[in-house]
């Protein structure tokens, strides 16, 4: 079990979250550029300023709000250390080894095993874990878990991490609400008001369904597995206690079925693949084999 | 020539600011460190008169045990160094082992819930404790390193830096106290 540097970890997120913003800024003008030219290239200028204003707005946004997108767009609600004595404790312990403040602490109601961090930086951190993780999770495991968490929010993977899923995912996450709302019939549409928005908002839907595929491939691509290994060695680190996550990852394996309803622009964020931790192709698979994980942390 | 002087000039500032900025980051941090020890510890002080007036009424054989951890207490409240302090603490520490041993004997003070509030909340303290030292730990290696290893010496001479030497807080168990009777 050895300690990696964390400042070149803190270093690269920085670097990959400017670049990033960089990248999505330019693409928009780039983007209103050539829409422009074939819609009337001499008002160039109109779609380029029209482009820049919002590409600012939408950077500036995502940069600062984009955790309490993420939160809103799995429903988690704020823990209370009165109903989650045990929870908060954890953090509070794992904060103090990792040396960070304490992140706030998030769950979401759910069965299925999982948890996730996100924030832009250690201080505007947030764990959030879902009660059946509390629920069947003994404190060592727990701690295992919470302290990958921890090292994800150390580390700066949770600016670069989030920053992707909103910025590169808030198409899939659209996407993903409205096939959610369509599945579920949360679109009520008036028999007779079948006008052009009803028409359009279809149309749109559509067209967020085909490209979302496209970004979630993107998403894949930009936050690489090699980050949920990292944070399993150094979660190990500041436990001193390998075995607490491999138990805890037994457990997660055991019981979950995907049956967690999150968009796939914040799968990657979650501890375990919140789809199918059995299924998944690994190659197609934003996280590593969950028994090569296990087989890691026992061999430290 | 002129340009090559220039640019030599602006790497040692440069090796020099990163350096000497960061002895003084990490000698933060090491006393940043202690001091996350240091807000644990006083907080399992404060919770001690409250353990004592809970554990007294149920506890009347044990009157050594209570009142020694009452000392340890007033001992660390008067303490003047870091060591002194440290030494009280343990004490602290070793008083409240013995206190919970043996309240197992007293299935009417285990069954308190004031008692058992006091109970979790204690071994939560105990937990962050552990790892505070830790955390301190690491951070004085870390500091330690490169302060003692080249380039780092140079510049720790320069800034009148020395290694920072580790403070013996008792290692404290991170499992539940098992009672041997």
């Amino acid at each position: 079990m050895k300690k990696l540097n964390v400042q070149d970890e803190i270093a690269k997120n920085k670097i990959k979250s400017i670049g990033l913003m960089l990248v999505v800024f330019l693409s928009f003008i780039f983007l209103a550029y050539v829409i422009s030219q074939f819609y009337d290239p001499g008002l160039a200028y109109f779609f380029v300023t029209i482009a820049l204003i919002f590409s600012l707005l939408f950077t500036f946004f995502s940069y600062y709000y984009s955790d309490r997108i993420v939160l809103a767009s799995v429903r988690a609600r704020p823990a209370t250390k009165k109903e989650n004595t045990y929870l908060v404790n954890v953090v509070e312990e794992l904060a103090i080894a990792a040396g960070v403040p304490t992140p706030k602490i998030y769950v979401i109601d759910s069965d299925e095993l999982n948890a996730f961090a996100t924030g832009r930086d250690p201080q505007h951190a947030v764990i959030c874990v879902t009660t059946g993780l509390m629920r069947i999770l003994n404190r060592s495991e727990l701690e295992g878990v919470i302290a990958h968490e921890m090292s994800h929010v150390a580390n700066y993977d949770v600016r670069f991490g989030t920053l992707v899923a909103v910025m590169v995912g808030m198409i899939v996450i659209i996407a993903d609400m409205f096939r959610r709302s369509m599945l579920y019939g949360g679109v009520r549409r008036d028999r007779d008001d079948e006008g052009d928005s009803g028409g359009l908002l279809i149309v749109v839907g559509l067209l967020f369904a085909i490209l979302a595929p496209i970004f979630v491939k993107l998403i894949q691509l930009a936050i690489s597995r090699k980050r949920e290994y990292l944070a399993d060695s150094n979660g190990a680190y500041l436990t001193r206690y390998p075995e607490g996550l491999a138990s805890a990852l037994e457990k997660i394996k055991k019981n979950n079925t995907g049956a967690l309803r999150v968009s796939r622009a914040v799968a990657p964020l979650f501890i375990v693949n919140p789809f199918s931790v059995r299924k998944v192709v690994e190659l197609l698979s934003t996280h590593p084999d969950i028994n090569d994980r296990i087989r890691r942390l026992r061999s430290m | 020539m002129f340009g090559f002087l220039l640019g030599l000039i602006v790497l040692v500032v440069l090796v020099v600011v990163y350096y000497a900025n960061r002895i003084i980051v990490l000698g933060n941090r090491v006393d940043n460190a202690w001091s996350q020890i240091d807000v644990q510890l006083k907080k399992r002080v404060d919770l001690v008169p409250n353990l004592v007036e809970t554990v007294k009424g149920y506890m009347k054989h044990e009157k050594d045990v209570i009142s020694s951890v009452t000392r340890a207490r007033e001992r660390m409240l008067g303490a003047k160094t870091d060591e002194e302090k440290i030494k009280a603490n343990n004490q602290i520490a070793g008083a409240l082992k013995t206190i919970f041993a043996l309240a197992e004997n007293y299935p009417n003070l285990k069954a308190n819930e004031n008692f058992m509030m006091l109970q979790e909340e204690l071994s939560g303290i105990e937990n962050k404790i552990a790892y505070a030292r830790q955390f301190y730990n690491d951070s004085i290696l870390t500091y330690n390193n490169l302060v003692s290893t080249f380039p780092g010496v140079m510049f720790a001479g320069i800034l009148g830096k020395q290694k920072k030497k580790h403070l013996e807080i008792e290692a404290a168990e991170r499992e539940p106290v098992k009672v041997k009777f």
